[in-house]
């Protein structure tokens, strides 16, 4: 195997692993403090329960997702050393600032998993308060340097010397403010959705107390209000994506010819041969019309640049349809869910087709995520760092890549199943 | 090279060096605990294993990062002589880190195998993963710093990274590096576990200090020896008059932890001990200085823009103004009152 495409699937591989588990530490622990706030104001103990469940839950997941962050750290530089080499000079501080973050987060995990005990009710919360808040920023940093590789600022080249001119250039552009928010509430989603699933399907099979019904209500609060948001900062993420990685943005809808009244195209299969985009069903001008609000507006399309220079189109594209598929889906069960809790109060857990469609949900908020993560960095492709270098530039000449390939990949599905295999042990013990 | 630039690239390597630091006494007595839970035997098997179980569960995780740390300042700081390691060193990083990865997951795996906190306990496949991942990951990271201070990687002036021979990790001057980590963080470990300890079980710890520390002391006669054949250069910078105080003093720390253990002062054998590995660390970097990686690369030649630097460095009072009250927050709840649990237990 060529070490190139070893390299990125071992990425491909890595990433989509911790991305799980990223979105755990972001996510469960703002749930977690949400019922453990609501027992320390309500006293009842079904709060409690459930936030102990969550908080072993997280304990868990938390630790494997440190050792696979661990991984990335070391990776980003083992495979791709040229790379690292430009981005710890102009951004390396940001990844400092989101170190910071975590390592709060892990200081703070330790006192509230073995806490329970030895700090007052009101302290041992204010733990998870430190965690959901500092697991949020450390991802909202990290999203500087992914940023900064779509849109390089702050930095300027004198020959092979690098000059930094601005050290938070990043953080003054927009596109680090939308991909953030865009992240974050990916990652509620994800997590809250997984969450409501799990209690729904627990209510599907007969169990309505009082903590499953909790278990649903908290977790579509989050992931409903999330849900409803995204779509407001997905739209406003893609716009600047348009304004400034139109490649990208061309691979994402599928347009492969500049024209002006562009359509939507919902679904279809990109023919990068025939340079055609097949069994879409096309919105005349919609496209253009969200792009800039006006529906006779030119969208530049794949024949701007030269083919060396375009992304995997079929993945961008059916990666792009798919995260936004998922979106709207939630967003209708959201709905749904709401509009029959407000109808039916408790009840609602009761209904067995609300109740399968929210357990339907479990998977898909992780599925948006991961989709929504092979847009930006397939869709960047063929760079790394967007228009400044080439990924096949930065790979390493090191031997041995395919290899370890093999083994990290083994070595992430022994964890994952693993993990797994606990969580179903953890699931059926009742505390 | 202007005298501001320089104290930015001298901090950000002191920097790096306390990182390295606190990995070591942090870290390296968590890999420790990893080698006697794999080595624990005897009547209180179970017990030894449960007190590693407890003095390593709230903290490890934290103790972690300073490894993340370490590696956030290097690249960022020093982007050149960072991927000129990475390179030469794709083979034992890529090991060390299947170790920290194995080590860690291991850890929380075999405690969530069973209901019972306890059943950590007991053997199992996952408890030996822990125990075989903490033994190997410090051998590997030894080696790699024996690699870097030998002066077995070169760097052209093109950038192009080779090694002096195959392998270079499999010296026997490497080997012993590697062999000295381990056999320090398991000494760290036996001397912070009786400090956490009492009775029987204390004493169990003594001695498996005593051991460790035995084998810790033939092993760094054994690197000054190697050191001496085969990277001469590192040996004889150890004997410099700005080097040799530290050493010296890192050896007489290390004597005067070995007395303690021996005559029961617990306390003050981990504040030796802890002393110990702190010299020994200074002793290194001072010998090493102003070698990022020997013989090509020096710290300002591998620092990244000064801009980045400074903003690394004026942000470390910030984050150890978070950092620090938090760390003693935790070790604060975990550790004061250790041997009083170990008390009510009985």
């Amino acid at each position: 195997m060529d070490a190139l495409i070893a390299a990125r699937l071992q990425m491909t591989v890595s990433l989509a692993f911790h991305m799980v588990y990223a979105a755990i530490g972001i996510g469960l622990p703002l749930l977690m403090v949400i019922v453990e706030g609501l027992y320390l104001r309500t006293g009842r103990t079904h709060y409690k329960s459930l936030a102990k469940t969550w908080s072993k839950t997280t304990g868990l997941l938390f630790a494997v997702g440190a050792v696979s962050g661990t991984a990335l750290s070391l990776e980003l530089g083992l495979l791709w050393p040229k790379y690292m080499e430009l981005l710890g000079a102009v951004v390396g501080h940001i990844f400092g600032l989101e170190g910071y973050a975590f390592f709060l987060e892990a200081i703070f995990l330790g006192l509230y998993l073995y806490g329970w005990e030895k700090l007052s009710p009101r302290a041992h919360w204010l733990c998870g308060v430190v965690i959901a808040i500092t697991g949020m920023a450390s991802g909202v940093l990290v999203l500087g340097v992914n940023a900064w590789m779509q849109q390089p600022v702050g930095f300027e080249m004198t020959g092979s010397q690098v000059g930094v001119t601005d050290p938070i250039a990043i953080f003054r552009q927009p596109l680090w403010f939308y991909m953030a928010w865009h992240s974050t509430l990916a990652c509620y989603m994800a997590v809250s959705f997984a969450v409501a699933g799990w209690y729904a399907f627990r209510a599907l099979r007969g169990q309505r107390d009082a903590s499953v019904r909790a278990g649903v209500v908290v977790a579509m609060i989050v992931g409903g209000a999330s849900a409803l948001l995204q779509p407001i900062s997905g739209d406003l993420l893609a716009k600047y994506v348009f304004k400034t990685q139109p490649v990208k943005f061309a691979a994402m809808e599928g347009q492969f010819q500049t024209e002006t009244h562009a359509p939507l195209r919902i679904g279809g299969w990109p023919d990068v041969e025939t340079e055609t985009t097949r069994y879409a069903i096309e919105i005349p001008g919609g496209l253009s019309y969200l792009a800039t609000r006006d529906p006779s507006a030119e969208v530049a399309g794949l024949d701007r640049v030269r083919r060396e220079d375009w992304p995997n189109v079929e993945i961008t594209h059916l990666a792009f349809q798919m995260m936004v598929a998922v979106g709207m889906v939630l967003v209708a069960i959201t709905i749904w869910f709401w509009v029959a809790y407000w109808l039916l109060r408790d009840s609602v857990l009761e209904r067995r087709g609300l109740m399968r469609a929210v357990a339907f949900t479990m998977p898909l908020g992780f599925i948006g995520l991961e989709a929504g993560w092979f847009v930006t960095e397939v869709g960047r492709q063929p760079w790394i760092i967007q228009g400044v270098m080439r990924t096949s530039d930065a790979i390493t000449p090191a031997q041995g890549v395919p290899a370890m390939f093999a083994i990290f990949t083994l070595l992430y599905i022994v964890l994952g199943v693993t993990v797994v295999v606990l969580l179903r042990r953890l699931a059926v013990s009742k505390p | 090279m202007t005298p501001s630039t320089e104290l930015w690239i001298n901090l950000s390597a002191l920097a790096a060096l306390a990182g390295v630091m606190a990995y070591a006494l942090l870290g390296g007595a968590d890999f420790g605990g990893g080698v006697w839970d794999l080595l624990a035997a005897g009547d209180r098997k179970r017990e030894q294993r449960l007190a590693i179980q407890r003095a390593m569960g709230p903290v490890w995780e934290a103790n972690h990062v300073w490894l993340i740390f370490v590696v956030v300042v290097l690249f960022t700081c020093f982007p050149k002589g960072y991927s000129a390691l990475s390179v030469a060193l794709f083979l034992p990083f890529h090991a060390a880190l299947i170790g920290v990865m194995l080590r860690g997951a291991s850890f929380v795996f075999r405690s969530y195998q069973s209901r019972q906190e306890s059943a950590a306990a007991e053997s199992s496949a996952w408890g030996i993963v822990f125990g075989v991942a903490s033994i190997i990951t410090p051998i590997l990271m030894g080696a790699a710093f024996g690699v870097v201070t030998e002066g077995g990687i070169r760097v052209a002036d093109d950038g192009v990274v080779t090694l002096v021979r195959p392998a270079p990790w499999l010296s026997p001057y490497c080997v012993a590096n590697g062999l000295l980590a381990l056999s320090t963080c398991a000494y760290l470990a036996a001397v912070y576990l009786t400090n956490e300890t009492h009775g029987a079980l204390r004493e169990d710890f003594r001695l498996r200090a005593i051991g460790a520390g035995t084998s810790t002391a033939l092993l760094a006669g054994l690197v000054a020896f190697f050191a001496w054949q085969e990277a001469n250069w590192f040996f004889e910078r150890l004997l410099t008059p700005r080097t040799l105080p530290v050493v010296f003093a890192g050896l007489a720390c290390f004597a005067g932890s070995a007395w303690s253990v021996f005559t029961h002062r617990y306390w003050l054998s981990r504040f030796f001990a802890a002393g110990e590995i702190l010299l020994v660390l200074l002793g290194w970097a001072l010998a090493q200085h102003p070698f990022l990686v020997y013989p090509d690369i020096t710290f300002a030649e591998a620092a990244g823009p000064s801009e980045t630097l400074r903003f690394v460095i004026l942000s470390l009072p910030i984050g150890a103004a978070l950092l620090l009250p938090s760390l003693w927050l935790l070790f604060s709840v975990f550790k004061a009152d250790a041997l009083e649990i170990e008390h009510a237990a009985d």
